[in-house]
């Protein structure tokens, strides 16, 4: 491993850019760092040693700007702010008050339950200023803060906006999972909640709908209902985004009209249940899944993990094996565990419930793990450094 | 003043050591002894009690002179060798899980 120095000369020698990846875990958060060959990694961590990262995302806008959600079931919620990518943080609000009284929604066995903050699911900086960011919580709502994380304000109109008393959690809780901020219409928010959905907003949040049409889903009672879909997670690429991807529980989605209507591209893969879904950073119609087993058998089919790439923007999938194990595993890969980097040559990473972060420095054609033995990795993101 | 035992990962979240000394104006209880500790370190706001109902977190417990005081009224005055320091106040996290 080089210490931060060292590549710090090398990137400066060469030329290079460079890449962080934020790697959240069961127990604790890890940074990975590397110049733009990303052959060689230095490895920090764990921050925040024995508790939950669901999520950790930098700024766009300034890059040495983190956040970070911390949580425990003993002792809540924590949202950690860095203001030098990574070396230091600092604790910030952690006080997520429903707007007004939450009401009910549908438990697992159908019956109404109170609605009951239990983490952050997925923190989602601004766009344009770093002190603002989103965070999706469980039970399911947005929030937003404007102070760089101090204070959090929900945006009710989400879960006010009526089917609220209908959605229910998917086995792992009900959590807003995925938040996309449109570039091209500032107002313009994407979100997705396991099992309810997906929702989009035109007004910045004040109002929202769900954006279901075509999803079809047999374990709910009416499969082609308004809300009630498992939705994994949704991708977009920011050139094109009136055209999302979806991963739902099972069936890999697209829609050409900004979540209007779906269709199905799982085409060819071998089995079209997972969690993740990503674009190539340059071509908005590669993408990228980590085909699962099952609903009931969460690990890669075969024992082999294999990413599949789609260059055509859905329908047609290859397997990418090479440098991956391809016997005897049975990982994970969960819905905010990939990510891909803006160097020349798109890179792309994914972390694994065995606690391995795998890298291609070419868009997926090869894999090298970074790290092997990390806690389980619930989610990771990549920054691309100047 | 009033002895805190606080559990690792609080200690950790806090940056304080193994154990608080608080100052608590009026009577000792769960609620002023609580208090005055997030006033001191408001970082566990939240954290010990919920933020909204103000409820003991459900995987901690309260224990002090060898009982557990988890389930008394959060205004019941604490023992009188808690309040004069002689004995701790612990804050514990449940074991389970990990």
């Amino acid at each position: 491993m080089l210490d931060s120095e060292q590549l710090r000369k090398l990137s400066k020698e060469e030329g290079m850019s460079g890449v962080r990846v934020l790697v959240g875990t069961r127990k604790g958060a890890f940074i990975l760092t590397s110049d733009g060959k990303r052959e060689r990694w230095e490895v920090s961590g764990p921050h925040f040693g024995g508790w939950e990262i669901y999520h950790l995302k930098g700024s766009s806008v300034d890059p040495k700007r983190l956040y970070a959600s911390q949580s425990s079931g003993w002792f809540g919620q924590q949202i950690q702010r860095s203001n030098d990518g990574g070396k230091t943080w600092e604790p910030v609000g952690n006080k997520f008050e429903y707007d007004g009284a939450p009401g009910p929604h549908l438990w697992y066995d159908g019956t109404p339950h109170p609605w009951e903050f239990k983490r952050v699911w997925h923190l989602e900086p601004s766009l344009t200023d770093p002190d603002t960011v989103y965070a999706g919580v469980e039970d399911a709502a947005l929030f937003r803060s404007t102070d760089g994380g101090q204070t959090w304000q929900e945006l009710p109109g989400l879960r006010g906006h009526g089917s609220g008393p209908k959605w229910q959690p998917g086995a792992g809780g009900m959590g807003l999972h995925t938040i996309l901020l449109d570039p091209s219409h500032p107002e313009r928010i994407f979100i997705a909640i396991s099992a309810a959905g997906a929702f989009r907003t035109d007004d910045a949040g004040k109002t929202w709908r769900p954006i279901n049409r075509g999803l079809h889903s047999l374990y709910i009672p009416n499969p082609t209902a308004e809300v009630g879909h498992c939705v994994h997670c949704i991708a977009m690429h920011g050139s094109r985004p009136n055209v999302l991807f979806m991963q739902k529980h099972w069936d890999v989605l697209r829609s050409d009209d900004a979540g209007e209507s779906w269709h199905e591209v799982s085409g060819n893969l071998p089995t079209d249940f997972g969690f993740v879904i990503d674009v190539h950073a340059h071509e908005p119609d590669t993408l990228y899944v980590v085909p699962i087993k099952s609903a009931s058998e969460h690990y890669v089919p075969e024992g082999k993990l294999r990413v599949y790439r789609s260059r055509t923007g859905g329908h047609e999938w290859e397997a990418l094996t090479n440098g991956l194990p391809q016997r005897d595993c049975y990982v994970n890969v969960l819905r905010d565990a990939m990510a891909v980097d803006a160097l020349d040559s798109c890179g792309v990473y994914f972390g694994t419930t065995g606690g391995q972060v795998y890298a291609s420095a070419d868009a997926g054609d090869s894999w090298t793990p970074i790290v092997r033995d990390l806690p389980a990795v619930l989610s990771v993101e990549v920054q691309t450094l100047p | 003043m009033i002895r805190v035992v606080l559990p690792h990962h609080l200690r950790t979240l806090a940056r304080t050591g193994g154990e608080v000394t608080l100052a608590v104006a009026g009577q000792a209880t769960q609620c002023s002894v609580l208090d005055a500790l997030e006033d001191r370190y408001p970082v566990l706001r939240g954290t010990i009690r919920d933020h909204v109902t103000g409820q003991r977190r459900p995987m901690l417990r309260f224990f002090a002179c060898e009982e557990d005081l988890s389930h008394e009224p959060p205004d019941a005055p604490l023992p009188g060798v808690v309040a004069s320091g002689a004995e701790p106040f612990f804050i514990v996290g449940a074991i389970a899980g990990g």
